[in-house]
């Protein structure tokens, strides 16, 4: 079989969702990752592609007010969805406090691996908030803020310029302001 | 301007900027995704089209043919490129292995075809559609397998052999650190445009200048032809010194359809197909007399690289940290047909401290010494293989006794303290690290509005360039940092040191003051005043009598200075400039698992005058991660049948994740060097990751009684030895 006698059908398809507030309709390729609809076709390039396979963390995004790695789900998927991108969190000219804390604390060098880490350092505090437990929770029915937690719950976002103890800085700040 | 003997009192050192803990003046960019790498320059040439790579599947032979006929004919596909279209493209000096040409395979995931399509999927898809045909022959990886070479000693002093023989306390180990990667975040990538006989290329690179040569050289082109930019870099770490195939492959691309063209290295290909630290095996003999001076002090270190590269020298701080009256040094490197072995964070020495500081702590123990005070003993204000040569400056027993006060060391018993399941240990070793310079040249534009600009080719990697350059400029101009812009990686500016081997910082802040003096000069030539009594204050220039603006002297039209700094032989023949260390590690190790965790973390670093605390001490810590990595567990494994590096990807290459790491505290002596630039600075990027992997080691060893001297220190080389239960 070659390419040119492949079965017909569809290769792509429609989907609408909204991004930082905005609704996009897009027609994608079936293979296309959210991660590249984001930057390729939405030309939102705050997300990082670090391996596009699941396995760094720098293509964090929330999806319905969950993190997910974006290079590991299809956009077709995301019909209605609500994503926020590192771009929705705060501008250079309206920072969020997270990226505030970020950026006082050195919680970054290089800074690709950081739109990630702040998407999931907002997330983290939230997962706390609601109670969600993690491996390090001793006590399942009181899921606390510890720097222990904070430790677990990021580590799926690898930082190779090795910030993490400054990261842990900032995100204990901006808990602490909370 | 030339820097040809120490520097005196000069116009930084008033550090109202300089020497600050300003925050980095990205940071915005870099929080909120609004800097630009390499693969998201969108907006520098318009309809781009992505590239993407093929990989050798062998890891040596030939190719026989190569099929494109379902590539080519695939959806969206311009243009399939293939190895085999093409003589083996020149190579540049600083590349070991040939990046693309030709039929013959070097190693695996060599890149020998670039497919080009409208989308990246369909790029991708179609590469996967190429059939390769190979003849494939037997390769070697296994550095346990090779004799090792016969090499001359690069030091042979006094009489090693009666040395050793005859002192009264010895150690003769052999140590082994495996190849390691450097994983930088930001895979290698480029845009490139080929046009009218022209490129561009904007990429992710430490050193603009050298890919500008390389890619001339490798494409035939004249440098005149080739532009290179870089101005947001997702980390290097030596990874992205020398041109890469990611550049080559998209301007290949961009010539095939006379488009620009987009690619990106997938990350499960980056390992093999560009360069790594090499495995190192190392046999270090020590040797004491019974108070605990160092009587010998041998080093054989053995590692292996593609021919005509130079592997990991390991024994390069063995030459000049502690001293020995007999020094036996020997370095051999065995060739073999490779993925690139080449630099890494520290080449050399980082792989060579692993090793040598289990010794000493070691030795210590032999000797019944505190190793702090082991150490202490031993230091050395000469180079020992050389002792002509005098250290600029070394304080490193400050750093030993600092840091043992601070850390609250108490050289432990080995496994003699437990907490519930754990079994808890301290450990510490020493750094050293040398601090080169190299020419560097900028340009700074005194602006009607008051502002300056800086533009230089330097690179930020993350090391904090863009800041100390700004506060650089700001503390010579008499500016708040806000007033200064910094515009860095572009082949159209005064061409830099670039960023590696621990120079960048101190070379590129060099250069800017040798551009600003260079501009304050022309300020007092319009003021018709001697330059050494103007006073650059609040964004004027006084001279004792009357003040004015620097705006007004721009008001007709930007002022425009450009130098650059030139190293004198001084700095490199009479003196030794290095920086130095102390480690100390508290670790628990799970008495029933084995499962080690640090618990807390301290360096205390000499190196120079500190140009900001804040990136400084960033990098010594990110220093200090990637030591946890390489103690613990990174690990390039070898499949020595296939010979390729297996674990080519995050998920199976671990490094350092946030759980991994705890609190790290960092001291910097602050110390000026005037021998190592007029500013008076000295690299730190590289100490950060030496010596701190045996630190960890010997914590691990302090809390278990077990000794391990192969990295990485993982549970199947000592769950059987821990203690009884
Ligand atoms: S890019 Fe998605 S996890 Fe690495
Ligand atoms: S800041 Fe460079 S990888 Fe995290």
């Amino acid at each position: 079989m070659t390419i040119h006698d492949m079965p017909k059908g569809r290769t792509d398809g429609a989907v609408r969702f909204v991004v930082n507030g905005k609704t996009v309709n897009l027609t994608l390729d079936h293979r296309v990752t959210l991660l590249d609809a984001l930057r390729e076709h939405i030309g939102l390039t705050g997300s990082k592609k670090g391996c596009d396979h699941g396995q760094c963390g720098a293509c964090t995004v929330m999806v319905n007010g969950r993190r997910i790695n974006s290079c590991l789900s299809l956009a077709v998927m995301h019909e209605g969805d609500e994503i926020t991108t590192i771009e929705g969190i705060g501008t250079p000219d309206a920072l969020d406090p997270m990226q505030d804390a970020f950026i006082r604390h050195d919680g970054y060098q290089c800074g690709y691996c950081t739109p990630g880490q702040i998407c999931s350092a907002k997330a983290v505090l939230e997962e706390i908030r609601q109670g969600i437990p993690s491996h390090v929770t001793a006590d399942l029915d009181h899921v606390t803020f510890s720097d222990a937690e904070v430790r677990e719950r990021m580590s799926g976002n690898l930082c190779r310029c090795g910030a993490y103890s400054n990261m842990l800085n900032a995100i204990r700040e901006v808990e602490a302001g909370k | 301007m030339k820097f040809d003997r120490p520097a005196e009192a000069n116009a930084s050192d008033r550090l109202l900027v300089l020497g600050q803990p300003h925050s980095r003046v990205e940071g915005r960019l870099k929080t909120t995704g609004a800097a630009p790498y390499a693969y998201e320059r969108q907006d520098v040439a318009e309809g781009q089209l992505y590239g993407y790579p093929l990989g050798a599947a062998i890891s040596r032979g030939r190719i026989l043919s190569m099929d494109t006929e379902a590539a080519t004919a695939a959806p969206g596909v311009r243009a399939v490129v293939t190895t085999l279209d093409m003589d083996p493209l020149p190579k540049d000096s600083h590349n070991v292995n040939r990046l693309f040409g030709g039929a013959d395979v070097e190693h695996y995931h060599q890149a020998i075809a670039v497919v080009v399509a409208d989308t990246f999927e369909q790029a991708r898809s179609a590469t996967n559609l190429i059939k390769v045909e190979y003849h494939a022959e037997q390769a070697t990886l296994d550095l346990s397998e090779v004799t090792p070479p016969e090499t001359e000693p690069a030091a042979d002093t006094g009489d090693f052999d009666t040395a050793f023989a005859n002192a009264p306390v010895t150690l003769d180990e052999i140590y082994t650190t495996p190849a390691q990667t450097h994983a930088m975040m930001e895979p290698h990538a480029s845009v490139a445009e080929w046009k009218d006989g022209k490129l561009t290329v904007w990429t992710s690179s430490q050193m603009i200048k050298w890919w500008r040569d390389a890619l001339a050289k490798t494409l035939s082109l004249d440098v005149e032809d080739v532009r290179v930019e870089s101005p947001y870099i997702g980390g290097g770490f030596g990874g992205k010194l020398f041109l890469r195939a990611d550049a080559v492959l998209a301007a290949l691309g961009s010539k095939a359809t006379g488009r620009p063209v987009k690619l990106a290295l997938p990350r499960p290909l980056m390992t093999n197909n560009t360069t790594h630290r090499a495995q190192t095996i190392q046999r270090i003999r020590l040797a004491a007399d019974n108070d605990g001076k160092l009587i010998a002090l041998g080093h054989d270190n053995l590692s292996n690289t593609p021919p005509g590269g130079d592997g990991e020298d390991a024994t390069s701080q063995s030459l000049s940290f502690y001293g020995a009256p007999n020094m036996r040094i020997v370095n051999r490197v065995a060739e073999m047909k490779m993925p690139e072995s080449n630099s890494m964070r520290a080449p050399g020495d980082a792989a060579g401290l692993m090793t040598l500081e289990i010794a000493m702590d070691e030795m210590a123990e032999r000797l019944g010494m505190d190793p702090v005070e082991f150490r202490a003993l031993n230091d050395t204000q000469v180079v020992p293989s050389n002792p002509k040569q005098k250290f600029s400056h070394r304080n490193f027993v400050d750093c030993l006794r600092h840091g043992a006060k601070e850390f609250g060391w108490t050289n432990p018993a080995p496994a003699s303290r437990r907490e519930g399941h754990w079994l808890i240990g301290q450990g510490m070793a020493g750094a050293y690290r040398g601090s080169p310079a190299s020419t560097s040249g900028a340009r700074v534009r005194l602006q009607a509005d008051g502002r300056v600009i800086v533009e230089t080719d330097m690179t930020d990697i993350g090391t904090g360039s863009y800041t100390i350059l700004a506060q650089t400029a700001a503390e010579m101009m008499g500016l708040p940092i806000e007033k200064v812009e910094v515009r860095l990686g572009d082949s159209r500016y005064p061409v830099s040191s670039g960023s590696g081997g621990q120079f960048g910082a101190a070379s590129s802040t060099a250069g800017l003051y040798a551009a600003c003096v260079a501009l304050r000069a022309q300020i007092a030539e319009r003021l018709q005043a001697d330059a050494a009594t103007l006073d650059f204050r609040d964004g004027e220039v006084h001279d004792g009598t009357r003040s004015v603006s620097l705006a007004s002297l721009a008001s007709d039209g930007e002022l425009v200075a450009e130098d650059k700094i030139e190293f004198g032989e001084f700095r490199s023949k009479e003196y030794e400039l290095a920086t130095f260390a102390a480690h100390f590690v508290e670790t628990a190790v799970n008495a029933y698992t084995g499962e080690v965790r640090l618990r807390r973390m301290l360096a205390v670093c000499d190196a120079g005058r500190i140009l900001n605390p804040i990136t400084a001490r960033s990098q010594v810590i990110g220093g200090m991660t990637m030591a946890v990595g390489a103690a613990l567990m990174e690990h390039l494994e070898v499949d020595s049948g296939r010979a390729f590096f297996a674990n080519h990807d995050l998920a199976s290459y671990e490094v350092p994740v946030h759980l991994d790491i705890p609190e790290q505290t960092v001291i910097f002596m602050q110390q000026d060097d005037p021998y190592s630039t007029p500013l008076k600075a000295k690299g730190v990027g590289e100490l950060g990751v030496c010596g701190v992997a045996a630190a960890v080691a010997n914590a691990v060893y302090n809390a278990t009684g077990v000794r391990v001297r192969d990295y990485p220190i993982t549970l199947d080389r000592y769950l059987d030895r821990l203690p009884e239960v």
